[in-house]
């Protein structure tokens, strides 16, 4: 930071020019209207939440203001003056930095050399001066109590270190307005709150903060004012304080919404899944899951906490056939299932909720109706003798459309068309629908809307009513927490606890989750 | 999306690439408009050189049909010309090989064998894919190699006919593909082979797994579908349309199998599919006006005293028009932000 750079500022002081504003932004793509008379104000040492469901328009903004995207109308002004972004290298200048949901770093390369990436130090001839690079990342990381090692390779770093590299690497290039997409969607409750003290931190020495979210407990934990956005307008401007939760949820949504699931006692009876001793490789041969066994009851929802990248992906893939288990068995209702392919495994009633939606749920390109029979489109009455059926495909796709709420103009539109949370309608709707014994679903409702998570949620109650045994992998903790009957915790690819829901705590889960240690 | 918008890229660069081609045969001193009537002489004006465009388009037909199946699974199969040979030859040495046999038995046999061959020939890659991860486009061109140098080989050794030239004796009357009047018939047998293919692709379950697998093969996999399978499978098929199309050059046109047997004819095949966007059924049009601008282009340089090569020069404007859409766009004065680039475009026909 320079001399022009108050270091203290009061957290919302309407005198002074704001860091960061944008005035009547509007941006369309083809016939959709991402952004429409969106007006932004960021004060220094202001952090400020960016709040609204998926498609309402958050990362279309930070991305104009990060000059990713050109904005239709509008206008960008940093401290008052209005500027022209083309491009990051634009915004870089400007002095303002991103943090992606996706980090962006080199994963081969140092700490260190990722932080001074673009902006090298040099020896006199043009030679990389490293430890130059080396010392800087260290005064950097001493100044703003973001300690890492700056010779560590990016890769060996846990998810929590690389996204301080990336804030690291936005102050090195002295950025007085930080942007942060997402920031908390892939940390440990740990994590979160190490994440929240740094932003208090750079706040108070006047960084401005942007942080984009849908997680109403951090805008409230964290936040001085927060602007909701709703279908590519803003719906308004507020202080935490001067709202609460369901407030917050409300101006996103446009109706007031249920945040806990409404369920009964579970009624669980036989086991329909039992894992022993299971054993899985990650896809770079090394053990992932590591000696697991659960058992999951008919009637029942297991949730299965913890930290991505503690063998869940392979726990899941190994269950659906997609993935070879080294050892243990599978036994479905009694019989082994273990690497049975995944046709076998589908037809003898399991049901599928990928992590993936758009990468493993759905042929994007594909009819929403094709979509909707993936995994049954070869049987009758969808096929005879290896000839398609379209009638039955389309009967059954009008069915499910309107039973599983699926928002979309044509069952003929193609998959990717649609939204998020109605993406992930289709899926359920197909997996739901075809009188599974177990459903196994990972992430079911990562990054949808509210509305959409309500009704999976619910669905998926539903489905433990009919006595289907569910597998619920959630990172969010508060999935795990409000859907489960029971709670096992994962950590190196072992169950390192399993309860009944309502005898663990929050906290204790968090530390579970990380070992019984705390991050870092 | 409708069919209009489809065809509307492919249909203007045509266009485009006629007028482009117009202006270089002016700026080279000829006259653009007696150069067109002359390839429109020599391609289109009546039965006999209408006969001529239909012959070439044929194996185009094939030789497209093969690379825009294969991409419907996402496989480049660049090895069309090698599947084509293998096929022409096989046909070739059942047309000579076996006698006695009456025409009903005997040319479909002769097809069939050829397409058998390619067919064979084309799995080698899929296979390679399907169990080691090898790339297609690779081993498909070197299999190129092998396969034209198999077919010199035994031609001139095993299957060659007593006498100077290097090439395999004439297949029996029995064998060859009947002209209906000046028309051949040959082109029937690839119009019915482009139906066929959209059927498969359209209507039965396998060409719904091929297509998942072509546009994600992830969600393919995880709805149960066995992606190597798919890949063999496709690959077999890719390579029975490429010989199929070399095994009615042979039976239709040619006669016999001799080395150099219709040079860069496979990979033609790559700008057909391309011309038609992968569609099955638009690889019949495509192939009909490369196959019109090559039967054309001789007399083009007959009366117009236009170099053949401008017909090359068109064929590639073409491309370059299909490939990069900004310029159509640009005409068309649509305004779209997305999907420029070569491959976005590929697979959505």
């Amino acid at each position: 930071m320079d001399a022009t750079t108050p270091t203290s500022v009061p957290a919302t002081a309407p005198a002074t020019v704001p860091a960061l504003e944008a005035v009547g932004i509007g941006k369309r793509f083809g016939p959709v209207v991402a952004n429409q008379g969106v007006d932004l104000r960021v004060e220094r040492g202001e952090i400020h939440a960016l709040l609204g469901e998926n498609g309402a328009g958050k990362s279309t903004l930070v991305n104009i203001l990060f000059g990713l995207y050109h904005a239709d109308e509008g206008e960008v002004r940093v401290a008052g003056t209005p500027v022209q972004m083309d491009s990051p290298r634009d915004a870089i200048a400007h002095r303002i930095g991103m943090v992606h949901q996706h980090f962006q770093l080199v994963p081969v390369l140092t700490v260190a050399e990722n932080i001074v990436l673009g902006d090298e130090p040099t020896h006199r001839r043009g030679l990389l001066d490293l430890d130059r690079a080396a010392d800087e990342v260290v005064e950097l990381a001493t100044r703003y109590g973001l300690e890492v090692d700056p010779r560590a390779t990016v890769e060996d770093l846990p998810v929590g270190m690389q996204q301080r590299v990336e804030i690291l690497r936005a102050l090195y290039r002295q950025a007085d307005v930080l942007i942060l997409d997402e920031p908390t969607a892939v940390l440990t409750p740990q994590e979160t709150d190490q994440l929240l003290e740094v932003l208090r931190g750079l706040a108070a020495d006047g960084v401005a903060i942007v942080f984009i979210t849908h997680k109403l407990r951090e805008v409230m934990a964290l936040a001085d004012r927060v602007t909701v956005m709703r279908g590519g307008r803003v719906v308004g401007t507020t202080a935490p304080s001067e709202t609460d939760e369901a407030g917050l949820a409300e101006m996103m949504v446009g109706r007031s919404v249920v945040l806990r699931v409404a369920k009964t006692e579970a009624r669980p009876t036989d086991a329909v899944l039992e894992v022993r001793d299971l054993h899985v490789h990650d896809s770079r041969g090394r053990p992932a899951v590591d000696g697991l066994s659960l058992e999951v009851r008919a009637g029942e929802i297991l949730g299965i906490a913890g930290v991505e990248g503690n063998g869940q992906r392979e726990l899941v893939e190994a269950l659906t056939g997609l993935r070879h288990a080294h050892g243990g068995t599978v036994l479905l209702g009694g019989d082994d299932i273990t690497n049975a392919t995944p046709r076998t495994i589908s037809e003898r009633g399991v049901a599928h909720v990928p992590e993936d939606r758009e990468k493993h749920g759905l042929v994007g390109p594909h009819s929403i109706a094709d979509n909707l029979v993936l995994n049954r489109y070869f049987r009758s009455p969808y096929a005879r003798r290896g000839i398609r059926h379209a009638a039955a495909v389309d009967e059954e796709a009008r069915r499910l459309v309107a039973d599983f709420d699926v928002r979309t103009a044509s069952i003929a539109s193609p998959a990717r068309s649609l939204s998020g949370g109605n993406k992930q309608k289709v899926i359920a709707a197909r997996e739901l629908s075809q009188g599974a014994r177990l459903l196994v679903a990972a992430q079911p409702t990562r990054g949808i809307d509210v509305g959409s998570i309500e009704f999976v949620h619910q669905q998926m109650v539903a489905q433990r009513d009919e006595g289907v045994a569910v597998l619920l992998v959630s990172a969010e903790l508060d999935e795990i927490l409000s859907l489960s009957d029971r709670i096992g915790v994962i950590f190196k690819g072992r169950l390192v606890a399993v309860a009944d829901a309502g005898t663990l705590e929050r906290t204790a889960i968090g530390r579970m989750m990380t070992g019984g240690a705390d991050a870092d | 999306m409708t069919l209009l918008r489809a065809a509307a890229v492919p249909l203007l660069s045509v266009v485009l690439a006629i007028l482009v081609g117009g202006i270089i045969i002016e700026l080279s001193g000829e006259n653009a408009l007696e150069a067109y009537r002359a390839l429109y002489d020599g391609a289109l004006a009546n039965r006999k050189v209408f006969g001529r465009t239909l012959e070439k388009a044929t194996p185009l037909v094939m030789g497209g049909l093969a690379v825009a199946f294969a991409f419907k699974a996402g496989l480049f199969n660049i090895g069309g010309q090698g599947q084509l040979v293998i096929g022409a030859l096989f046909a070739a040495a059942v047309g000579y090989g076996v006698t006695g046999l009456p025409w009903i038995i005997h040319l479909p046999m002769a097809l069939l064998v050829g397409g058998l061959a390619g067919a064979a020939w084309g799995m080698i890659p899929g296979l390679l894919k399907a169990t080691r991860g090898a790339h297609e486009v690779i081993t498909t061109i070197m299999l190129n190699f092998v396969a034209i140098n198999l077919t010199d080989w035994l031609t001139a050794n095993p299957w060659r006919q007593p006498g100077p030239i290097t090439q395999t004796p004439r297949i029996e009357a029995s064998a060859e593909i009947p002209r209906w009047g000046e028309l051949p018939l040959g082109f029937g047998i690839a119009v019915a082979a482009a139906l066929g293919c959209w059927y498969l692709l359209q209507r039965t379950t396998m060409g719904f797994e091929i297509r998942s697998v072509g546009l994600n093969p992830e969600a393919a996999r995880y709805a149960g579908i066995s992606v190597p399978k798919i890949v063999v499978l496709t690959m077999t098929i890719s390579g029975f349309l490429a010989a199929l199309g070399g095994a009615i050059e042979t039976q239709g046109v040619v006669g016999r199998y001799e080395p150099g047997f219709n040079a860069g004819l496979g990979f033609n095949g790559i700008t057909i599919a391309l011309l038609a966007r992968t569609h099955p059924i638009g690889v019949i049009p495509a192939a009909l006006l490369v196959g019109a601008m090559e039967a054309g282009g001789s007399m083009m340089q007959f009366k117009a005293d236009v170099q053949p090569e401008i017909t090359e020069i068109i064929e590639a404007l073409m491309l370059l028009f299909v490939a990069t859409p900004v310029v159509v766009r640009w005409v068309l004065r649509r305004r779209e932000t997305s999907d420029i680039s070569v491959g976005a475009h590929w697979g959505d026909a």
